[in-house]
């Protein structure tokens, strides 16, 4: 699927990359702790997580990610918005709760992909 | 390739910076077509540092040296020093306020993290005086 999908699918509002939504993506991980998903992220090129600093960006952009889902319609600040953008990173939020937005997408196929041990 | 040499200064007081020598070590990288996964790696050890020495010991500076058969990193600060340095390099174990952790980091994953993305990794650290983690990741 591609992050347009992903957007349709959780109803998110994109605030940066909006340019990039063709890319196609295959896993994903969710996760508020960015110490783990610097730790077991392996491939995946989505970030869902509830956390909403400058760090999620910098933490995607240092696992080469495509995409940061904030869940349960947080917001994310300027900063966040500028970094995405300046990393050609598409930043988007939706709605829903972590466990819905993750199932939600796992029904559509996407899936969590290796762990980097 | 001949040898290059980078320098930053790590702000400990702005949180929201922490990641930037580590993106720019990145770039840097990735223009000299250095492998991906290689990248990769440089890339997670280094920020990993950085967010330490801004969590934990009020910034200090990276020295990067790069030549045509490694990646090596020397991160320098004048925080508190580690005590038992064997303690904190097992997984889980943080000396991270809670503050920190509702921040994304401090789950005592750093050093061990950055152990496994280098191929040598040392570390110096006296406390009241600072710490200096070498990293040797080779291309």
């Amino acid at each position: 699927m591609t992050v347009n999908d992903i957007k349709n699918a959780l109803e998110c509002k994109v605030f940066a990359g909006e340019n990039l939504l063709d890319r196609e993506v295959h896993t994903a991980c969710g996760s508020d702790m960015m110490s783990d998903v610097l730790a077991y992220v392996k491939d995946q090129s989505i970030l869902l997580t509830g956390l909403v600093n400058a760090q999620v960006i910098r933490t995607a952009d240092m696992m080469d990610m495509l995409c940061v889902v904030l869940v349960r319609g947080k917001q994310p600040t300027e900063e966040m918005i500028s970094l995405a953008n300046e990393r050609g990173i598409t930043l988007m939020s939706t709605p829903e709760r972590m466990f819905t937005a993750c199932g939600t997408l796992w029904e559509k196929g996407l899936r969590g992909g290796k762990l980097n041990e | 390739m001949s040898a290059i040499k980078l320098h930053y200064d790590v702000d400990g007081t702005d949180f929201t910076r922490a990641g930037e020598a580590s993106a720019s070590v990145k770039k840097t990288l990735r223009q000299l077509g250095v492998r991906p996964d290689v990248i990769r790696k440089v890339a997670i050890a280094l920020y990993e540092g950085e967010i330490n020495m801004v969590i934990h010991a009020d910034g200090g500076f990276i020295d990067v040296d790069i030549d045509s058969e490694k990646v090596s990193l020397a991160l320098c600060d004048h925080g508190k020093g580690i005590e038992n340095i064997e303690l904190a390099m097992q997984e889980g174990y943080s000396t991270a306020p809670d503050e920190v952790r509702s921040l994304g980091f401090g789950a005592g994953m750093g050093l061990s993290n950055m152990k496994k993305n280098s191929d040598e990794m040392r570390i110096e650290s006296t406390v009241g005086v600072g710490t200096n983690v070498y990293m040797t990741i080779r291309l």
